[in-house]
This record gives C-alpha cells, sequence and structure tokens, in this order.
C-alpha cells in the first residue's frame, strides 16, 4: 500500500505517495520527474545514480525512497545557483571537454562536489580513489580528473 | 516485475527483535540496503516484510573501554570506520579493510552489521575481525548472548543468527601490545570487486619470534575462517622465509575453496599460498618498523 512520505529535495519539500519498495533513483526519475539522475546497473556498481543525501554521495538505486525521509537529498538538478548559473564543477566539465555520451556525468559531479566538500584541496590521486565507484564507458576519465582537478584549483566549490 | 514488501521501522532494539518475532522467515531485516536490495532485486530473497534498523538510535557508535576494548555499534557505516581517527590509531587494519570495500558511496550507507549478515564468504570485514578475536553481540527474544565471529559464520549467506535475533554490536579487544595486523585482498577491479582471496594476519614479534598469531581467510571457504595450522607453524617460532613459506602452504592446505566466475578453486589455493606469505611479511615488517622506531625515539 501506498505511504504518503515527504522528501526534501534541492531544498524544496515534496509530498507524495510511494510503494515501500520503491528506490530513491525511481521515485526521482519517476514520480518527480528529475531525470538528471541516471539508472545504470540499478546495482551500486556503476555510480550513474549517485546523489547527495545530507551531503554524502549515495548510489540512489539501492536506496529505499522511504529511507530518504527526513535527510536533505541533492540531485544534479540542485547544483544550479540560485540565479540559474551552473555550478562551477558543471562549467569546469564543460570547459575540459570532460562529457561526451553524458550519461554518467550527473554521478561523476555529484561524486566530486561531495569529494571536495570533504577535502577541497585533493590529489589526483584522492580524485582518482574518490570517483572508484563511478563508471565511464567514453572518456577515458582523464578528463574528467582534470575537470575536477581545476574545480579544485579554482577554489570554485 | 518488482518485489513488494511492507516496511516496518522499529525505534527500538526490542521492537525490532518482535518484529522479527512475529514475522518469522517472511521479514528481512535491513539496516543500509547495499547488499540486500540488490539481493531482492535478483529475487533471491524475497520478503514479505522489510524490518529497517536504520534510525534506531545509539545502534552506530564506536567506542572504547578503559581496558582498550572496542565496541562498534551494528549500525557503523563501512565509512565511518575507513575515516576514525581512534580506530586507524588502536585498529587500524579495520579502517583499511573498510576501504576496500566498494566506492565511498557504498561504504557511505553500508554497515558493519550488514556486511558480516550477509554472510558473504568473501565479506571483506570478516577476515580481519576474526584476526583480532572480535566477538559478536546478538539480541533475541530470549535476551542477550555473545558468540566469538569463528562462529558466527554458519554457511553461504548463514548466520547463527536465529528467528528474531539481531546482532547488535562487534566488541575487538585491544591488540596485544606491539601486534600489528594487515588485511590484504585480491581481486580483479580493487575495492569495486568481491575479493577472489582475502588475507588478514595479525602477530607481534617478541624478542625475534612471532607471537599472538592469528591468520584469517576469506572466500576460499563456505565461511570466513582461521588457518589455524598456519597459525601453529609460526606460533614461538623464528620467522625467517622458511617458516613463512611453510605457513602459506598449510593456510593453502586447509582453505576449501571454490570454482565461481572470479576464479579456479586451484587459483585460489595458489593465491592463498602467496597472499599470506605476503600478509605475514608485511605484518613482521610493520613490526621490525615499529621497533625501530621505537628505538629512535629513547
Amino acid at each position: 500500500m501506498k505511504r504518503l512520505i515527504t522528501l526534501r529535495i534541492n531544498g524544496i519539500e515534496e509530498e507524495l505517495y510511494v510503494e515501500p519498495w520503491w528506490s530513491l533513483s525511481q521515485v526521482l526519475r519517476d514520480e518527480l520527474s528529475l531525470i538528471g539522475t541516471k539508472e545504470g546497473c540499478a546495482g551500486g556498481h556503476c555510480g550513474a545514480c549517485t546523489v547527495l543525501i545530507d551531503g554524502k554521495a549515495v548510489m540512489s538505486c539501492l536506496y529505499l525512497a522511504m529511507k530518504a525521509r527526513g535527510k536533505e537529498i541533492t540531485t544534479i538538478e540542485g547544483l544550479r545557483g540560485k540565479d540559474g548559473a551552473l555550478h562551477p564543477l558543471q562549467e569546469a566539465f564543460i570547459d575540459h571537454f570532460a562529457v561526451q555520451c553524458g550519461y554518467c556525468i550527473p554521478g561523476f559531479i555529484l561524486t566530486a562536489k561531495a569529494l571536495l566538500d570533504e577535502n577541497p584541496h585533493p590529489t589526483e590521486e584522492d580524485i582518482r580513489a574518490g570517483l572508484n565507484g563511478n563508471i565511464c564507458r567514453c572518456t577515458g576519465y582523464v578528463k574528467i580528473v582534470e575537470a575536477i582537478m581545476s574545480a579544485a584549483a579554482n577554489g570554485r566549490i | 516485475m518488482a518485489v513488494k514488501f511492507d516496511y516496518l521501522e522499529p525505534r527500538t532494539v526490542q521492537e525490532a527483535i518482535s518484529l522479527l518475532s512475529r514475522h518469522g522467515c517472511a521479514a528481512k531485516l535491513v539496516a543500509g540496503g547495499t547488499d540486500l536490495l540488490n539481493e531482492i532485486r535478483s529475487k533471491k530473497i524475497v520478503p514479505e516484510y522489510i524490518v529497517d534498523i536504520g534510525t534506531i538510535p545509539g545502534l552506530d557508535s564506536l567506542t572504547y573501554n578503559d581496558s582498550g576494548t572496542l565496541s562498534i555499534g551494528a549500525l557503523a557505516t563501512l565509512r565511518t570506520l575507513e575515516t576514525s581517527p581512534q580506530l586507524k590509531a588502536h585498529h587500524a587494519v579495520i579502517s583499511r579493510a573498510a576501504a576496500q570495500i566498494g566506492s565511498i558511496a557504498i561504504r557511505n550507507v553500508g554497515t558493519i552489521a550488514g556486511n558480516l549478515c550477509h554472510a558473504s564468504p568473501a565479506a571483506d570485514m570478516a577476515p580481519s575481525l576474526l584476526a583480532l578475536g572480535a566477538k559478536a553481540k546478538i539480541v533475541g527474544p530470549a535476551g542477550e548472548r555473545t558468540v566469538t565471529l569463528d562462529d558466527f559464520f554458519a554457511g553461504p549467506g548463514r548466520t547463527v543468527l536465529a528467528n528474531g535475533e539481531m546482532l547488535v554490536e562487534i566488541r575487538v579487544p585491544a591488540m596485544p601490545p606491539q601486534a600489528k595486523a594487515v588485511y590484504l585482498k585480491h581481486a580483479i577491479r580493487g575495492s569495486a570487486d568481491l575479493a577472489i582471496v582475502g588475507v588478514a594476519v595479525m602477530a607481534s614479534l617478541n624478542e625475534g619470534c612471532s607471537r599472538n598469531v592469528r591468520i584469517a581467510l576469506g572466500a576460499v571457504a563456505p565461511t570466513p575462517m582461521r588457518a589455524r595450522r598456519a597459525e601453529n607453524l609460526l606460533e614461538g617460532k623464528i620467522p625467517d622465509d622458511a617458516l613463512i613459506e611453510n605457513a602459506g602452504r598449510a593456510a593453502s592446505d586447509e582453505c576449501r575453496p571454490i570454482t565461481d566466475v572470479r576464479a579456479s578453486a586451484d587459483y585460489r589455493r595458489e593465491m592463498v599460498k602467496v597472499l599470506t606469505q605476503w600478509t605475514i611479511k608485511q605484518v613482521f615488517a610493520e613490526n621490525k618498523q615499529a621497533s625501530i622506531e621505537a628505538t629512535a625515539l629513547m
């Protein structure tokens, strides 16, 4: 039976009915049309569904929507500034041509955001270790790492 | 078609136990859920009820008592274990093992209890905790009991937890003075991958002889296991290369690996030999390094 829950997503309270077995990724995409969150493997291996929960990177495909009540959820749609400007990490990904097909990118950017929030001055090794759960089949990662390094170096986070 | 279940959210351990007792096999306890949701999705398990203990207060703490015993709450996340300064200082091997599970996004949610109760033979937390002599505190309808982690695992995916029981805490004794411990994981894709073989060794060096030797293996038997013959070979002796080689061979002889998608049984057996030797050598190298540093400080 569906339950009425409240989720706080990108600073906005959303009241909605969910089935207890729905994952957060499913609710974000199918109920709230926040389709920036992608589902790749649906098993926690690819990182495409990464969102931030209370500032920490989480695989939303392995996270029940019921569990997300009372928490602060940030999706890629929530990274824009109030003026609508792209987030510095998004700008850096564009500047460094870090995007090819783009499917994995929301997950990469949110993983990078959590990483830089925790460690504003990472080494390349820190970044590569931090991205270990995100898979990109196009870019070979080099430009993604460069983009994150540059965003960190510019202190733009 | 998705597996449908109802979602129950106990506020206390007692409430969780009564829900588990009432619903028996139809109920499945969930902490972080990173393993469980995969199992449900692939229909390996089809629960009617999910009992989510994630919001029970006080179950996620890491504390040391006066004698140096570490208590890890069931809901402590793998990321908490990985990053805890206290753990890095006193039980560093636990931190390092936790860092070898999945990605940060998995470790932010996955818990120690989940890793152990899922009871994968390849569970990365198990070998280190076995080597450290950890115990599992279990609460159930009949009250509380404590079992050594050696006795906790019953088979692939099975533990000694009876109907209505739940793991609430892992207790890890203080490491013997001067003891070091190392966990080495052999996997193709690092932490994101399951271990082909995992080896944890704890030992100290006392006047050149090895003491307090405990060796534990992962992914090479129906449950994580101790390599007691290898331990006995080393204990009290001078760990020269020949002895370490024999210990590796003994561990290889006593493991019971299977062939699966990740590796053949023969390969695992060979890797147990190699990895056990490497791990032992690394432990004694750390011992010697610590003793050089201690001497330098005098």
